[in-house]
């Protein structure tokens, strides 16, 4: 292989983002190669949310240097599927490629949905509408994936399954990812890195560096999680409790 | 401290209730369908009326019987009048019904997707919804004479109102979210305007014409007290001329089924418009 690097797909210079005299975001910066997962945590209303819209494009107002791939999907917290349009159309909804319904089919068939394409999304459960939006981001190929606490509003069995179908697709994929969370069971699992935002800026940026699936009962994912639980602010006491 | 509203001490046991097996004392006594129901008001009503009429109690002149008016209503189909009349009051109410909801649904748009739109459109309409239209008559017929127009022009001003505020409304409710996610995923102002805000404003839309369909027939009402010579309105006035109670309380009765199917109709048009609602999959 050669010794340079492919330049990262996305990177973030001093990035700073203020709503009037609050600063949400004070000076971020951040690398996502392609292939690689970034699993954002913090406490609620530290900006992740905001972070991951301006990647997204969504957010004009934020300064500071972003590069990011043109070709992105979003997985939104709540599914957002068009309530009118069957889970195929909305799976390739705005795509304009004419093997668009094949591939939308695979993209079901990936997630486990096939069999539900033509059906109305308000007959799908939590899970099913929330597994046809990844769908809906996974076929387009997008070379960044972002995904906004895409499983927060889920059962916690709902939740486990997901984690292992997205873990699973993005090894096959291999887009750059940021997955934005406050769950750190859930940034472990997924996240080949795991920074921490806090006060504006990134306060921890490590590397997780285990074998999957990651076990919360062996020695090295203990150590990790109860670090990154003192880091947004949970003390010993209450991770022993 | 703990508060304490019992007024046995904590150690005494629960009192038992006794709780009657729900289903088997409703399967026990037969229950008269709700349908059945239902239609015993309007039934009680026909008999009081039949009753008051055999009796005599009541001229025919002032109350005719219910047989009177079936009679009447059908010596009207027979003679070929009532259709003809019919018709003539149904021209006009489609005829304003279309127009008022192309109308109304046009100015919505037009308001709900441009601001400047909103400015100039929606006070307009605020200040003309503040005017009950059918004092309008005089002045259309001072406008336009005694012709179709005036009748044509009134319904569709009773129309357009309901469907342009239902629809403005309805547009500027859509879920911000699903637009959000829509651009994201692609969407050309075209897409959005056409698969996510107008299907998103359709079942306001569609209250405007439910609306809009009982102001198109209370205005056709007022529409027909301008010199004519057909329509039900005509029908009436000349019934009311002869003295013709029978053939004044069908004309009422043929208003009241007239209404009834409008509302059958959109109706059936929610049910198949808006099948993803309720994930009704269709035939």
């Amino acid at each position: 292989m050669s010794a340079v690097e492919a330049a990262p797909a996305v990177q973030v210079r001093g990035l700073r983002r203020a709503y009037g005299e609050r600063v949400v975001l004070q000076d971020v910066s951040l690398d996502i190669r392609t292939g690689e997962v970034v699993a954002m945590l913090g406490r609620s209303g530290v900006g992740k949310s905001t972070f991951l819209r301006v990647l997204g494009g969504f957010d004009p107002d934020a300064e500071g240097q972003v590069v990011v791939p043109d070709n992105r999907a979003i997985v939104f917290q709540s599914p957002r599927l068009l309530p009118w349009l069957k889970v195929l159309p909305n799976v390739v909804f705005g795509m304009t490629d004419p093997d668009r319904r094949e591939r939308g089919r695979r993209a079901l068939a990936e997630v486990g949905l096939l069999d539900h394409a033509g059906a109305w999304p308000n007959t799908l459960s939590g899970g099913e509408a929330q597994r046809t939006a990844l769908a809906r981001a996974l076929v387009r190929e997008p070379d960044l994936l972002l995904l906004d606490e895409p499983f927060g509003a889920l059962d916690a069995l709902t939740r486990m399954t997901m984690h292992r179908l997205v873990g699973e697709l993005l090894r096959v994929h291999r887009p750059a990812t940021l997955l934005v969370t406050h769950d750190v069971d859930e940034a472990i699992a997924l996240g080949d890195r795991v920074v921490v935002i806090d006060s504006g800026r990134i306060a921890v940026d490590v590397s997780v560096d285990l074998p999957r699936p990651r076990r919360r009962e062996t020695a090295e994912v203990a150590a990790l999680r109860r670090r990154l639980l003192r880091e947004l602010g949970v003390d010993d006491a209450e991770l022993d409790g | 401290m703990t508060l304490d509203y019992r007024a046995e001490p904590t150690t005494a046991a629960p009192p038992v209730v006794d709780v009657p097996p729900v289903a088997a004392r409703t399967r026990r006594r037969f229950r008269v369908p709700r349908p059945v129901r239902r239609l015993a008001g309007p039934v009680l009503v026909l008999a009081a009326w039949a009753l008051v009429c055999a009796t005599g109690l009541v001229g025919p002149q002032v109350l005719p019987a219910p047989w009177s008016v079936l009679g009447a209503g059908w010596d009207l189909a027979v003679s070929g009048k009532l259709w003809f009349h019919l018709s003539a009051s149904l021209e006009r109410v489609g005829l304003g019904l279309v127009l008022g909801v192309v109308l109304g649904t046009a100015l919505a748009v037009a308001s709900g997707f441009a601001r400047v739109g909103e400015d100039l459109i929606d006070s307009t309409v605020q200040l003309f919804k503040s005017v009950p239209h059918v004092a309008l008559v005089p002045l259309l017929i001072v406008w336009f004479g005694i012709n179709q127009e005036p009748r044509i022009i009134l319904i569709t001003a009773g129309v357009f109102v309901p469907v342009y505020i239902n629809t403005f409304s309805a547009i500027r409710g859509v879920d911000r979210d699903l637009v959000e996610a829509a651009k994201a995923f692609g969407a050309t102002r075209r897409m959005l305007v056409t698969q996510v805000v107008l299907p998103g404003a359709l079942p306001g839309f569609l209250v405007g014409l439910r609306f809009a369909l009982a102001a198109a027939w209370l205005s056709l009402v007022f529409a027909e007290t301008i010199n004519t010579n057909q329509g039900l309105g005509y029908l009436m006035s000349l019934a009311q001329t002869l003295l013709q109670t029978d053939v004044m309380m069908f004309t009422i009765l043929t208003y009241a089924v007239i209404g009834l199917l409008s509302y059958a109709l959109v109706k059936g048009l929610e049910h198949r418009l808006l099948r993803w609602r309720n994930g009704y999959e269709g035939a």
